[in-house]
């Protein structure tokens, strides 16, 4: 059975790792115009493989939505997520990755030119630091990889989406276990937000 | 603990036994056993050069493949790259006294805004490895570091390393400046990184993009006897 469509329908295909936020974004705004699909967050240790999964959500959704965005940044594919979002006809938020949309491109580059040797958590990285970083990056299995890792980093820069005191608490820890000075930067939702709000701002009128 | 009762005795393998058992401890990212096997090999009078090609880079060539086939990740790599640096670190004073052969010279650093340095570190170990005299120049350059280096070191081959969408064009920075500096033409230029590809190498004008490891090395190697080869013409020509 096919739904009876009132509105244009939108789908946001996200990063597994922005889908708490966008949900936020969603009952913050009442913005409840769009499905969200995800993909798993752990694709971003193996970037290539994250163009082609995104054409194939496209493709099989396209029939079911009138309009899609994507919320990926670059991730280090390179452009080649770039090259499907062109060939498929359908949106991508701007930037290379979250931490620059949520600080913004100006900020990040600031940032990282007043200190290169900064590592970024986001809420998302501090809610799964164990499961990303450390098993992600085998420091569990082989702890004397960590100078391999973070040998060239000084700081660790939490860029906090929401304030929690509990999570800037993980993060502190999170920054001890890579024997990392802290910073604490609150961000928001920054360009995510922007991004999504003229979109539903459109359908909101579409609809109305 | 117990000592490791099970464990094998490398002393007792034959030579082709024992090469085969540092491919596998090279993969499971054994140090130790790679410095002891390294010790028994010298011992029984093979040549560093020997060692170093057939015993640990025909070890590291086997992880690069798997690595590429996406069967081992980067920690398993970082393991294995290191337990080749204890071979190499036996190694290298040796090879530099027996006369190895000499194929040429690399420089190599990872771009500035970029602070990730596993690939390069293992290029740079792979291109030792194959006889590349190699001077790394770390991390986080700017265009006046690179300068610098070529100045100081006259390498044949320039390689730059990128790992974030957001450094990669700062190659195009470095090569225009090569240009400017109307010494383009004096070296290669090698880039590679993970979100590289042939066509963005084209596109800034660098000689070569390599996807790892082993294409680095080959690549230099045909682009050096490509050179030795033009340089014996020419002289040929002259004559
Ligand atoms: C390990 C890793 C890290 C480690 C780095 C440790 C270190 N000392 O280098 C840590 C965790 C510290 C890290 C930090 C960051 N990272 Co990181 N990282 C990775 C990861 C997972 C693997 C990279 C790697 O080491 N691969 C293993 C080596 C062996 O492979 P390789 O680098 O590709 O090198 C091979 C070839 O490319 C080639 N090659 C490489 N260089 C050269 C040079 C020459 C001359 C040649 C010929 C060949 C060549 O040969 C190599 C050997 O075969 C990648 C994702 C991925 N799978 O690529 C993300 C990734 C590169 N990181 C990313 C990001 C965003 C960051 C951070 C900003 C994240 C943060 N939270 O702060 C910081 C960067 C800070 C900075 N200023 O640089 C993004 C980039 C996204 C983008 N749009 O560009 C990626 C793609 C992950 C993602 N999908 O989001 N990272």
């Amino acid at each position: 059975m096919s739904p009876t469509v009132t509105s244009p329908s939108t789908l946001l295909i996200a990063c597994g790792a922005l889908a708490r936020e966008i949900t936020v974004l969603r009952d913050n705004h009442g913005w409840h115009h769009f499905d969200v699909q995800c993909l798993p967050a752990n694709l971003h240790n193996r970037p290539q493989l994250i163009p082609e999964k995104v054409r194939e959500k496209i493709q099989a959704e396209r029939p079911n939505f009138d309009r899609i965005l994507v919320l990926y940044g670059d991730c280090g594919t390179g452009g080649l997520l770039d090259r499907v979002i062109e060939e498929e006809g359908v949106e991508r938020i701007d930037g290379p990755h979250c931490y620059e949309f949520y600080t913004g491109a100006e900020k990040f580059q600031e940032m990282s030119d007043a200190d290169p040797c900064s590592f970024y958590l986001t809420d998302y990285l501090v809610r799964h630091f164990d499961t990303l970083i450390i098993k992600g990056l085998g420091i569990d299995r082989f702890p004397q990889l960590l100078d391999d890792y973070f040998g060239n980093y000084t700081k660790l820069v939490y860029l906090a989406q929401f304030e929690d005191a509990g999570l800037k608490a993980q993060a502190q820890v999170a920054a001890l276990r890579l024997g990392l000075e802290f910073d604490y930067i609150f961000t928001g939702y920054g360009g995510l937000e922007s991004f999504i709000a003229p979109e539903i701002t459109d359908l909101i009128k579409e609809a109305s | 603990m117990g000592e490791q009762e099970n464990d094998l005795d490398l002393a007792t393998l034959n030579d082709d036994e024992l090469v085969q058992q540092m491919h596998d401890d090279l993969y499971d990212g054994l140090a130790e056993e790679i410095d002891t096997a390294v010790r028994i090999l010298l011992d029984r009078e093979w040549q560093p050069y020997d060692i170093l090609t057939k015993a640990l880079v025909e070890g590291m060539r086997i992880v690069g493949v798997d690595f590429r086939d996406g069967i081992l990740f980067v920690p398993e790599v970082l393991m294995s790259a290191n337990s080749m640096k204890a071979g190499m670190k036996i190694l290298k004073p040796l090879l530099a006294e027996t006369g190895a052969p000499k194929m040429g010279k690399m420089l190599i650093g990872t771009v500035k805004g970029d602070i990730h340095d596993i690939g390069k570190n293992l290029v740079a170990m792979m291109m030792e490895g194959a006889g590349f005299d190699v001077v790394d120049i770390g991390i986080n350059n700017p265009v006046e570091k690179y300068l610098e280096a070529i100045e100081e070191h006259q390498p044949d081959i320039l390689g730059m390393s990128a790992l974030l969408t957001t450094t990669m064009p700062y190659m195009k920075v470095v090569i225009d400046a090569l240009v400017e500096k109307g010494i383009r033409s004096d070296i290669e230029v090698f880039v590679g990184g993970a979100p590289l590809n042939e066509a963005f190498a084209e596109s800034i004008g660098a000689d070569a993009y390599c996807r790892d490891a082993a294409m680095a090395v080959e690549t230099a190697k045909e682009m050096m006897s490509r050179r030795q080869g033009s340089a014996s013409a020419a002289m040929a020509g002259s004559g």
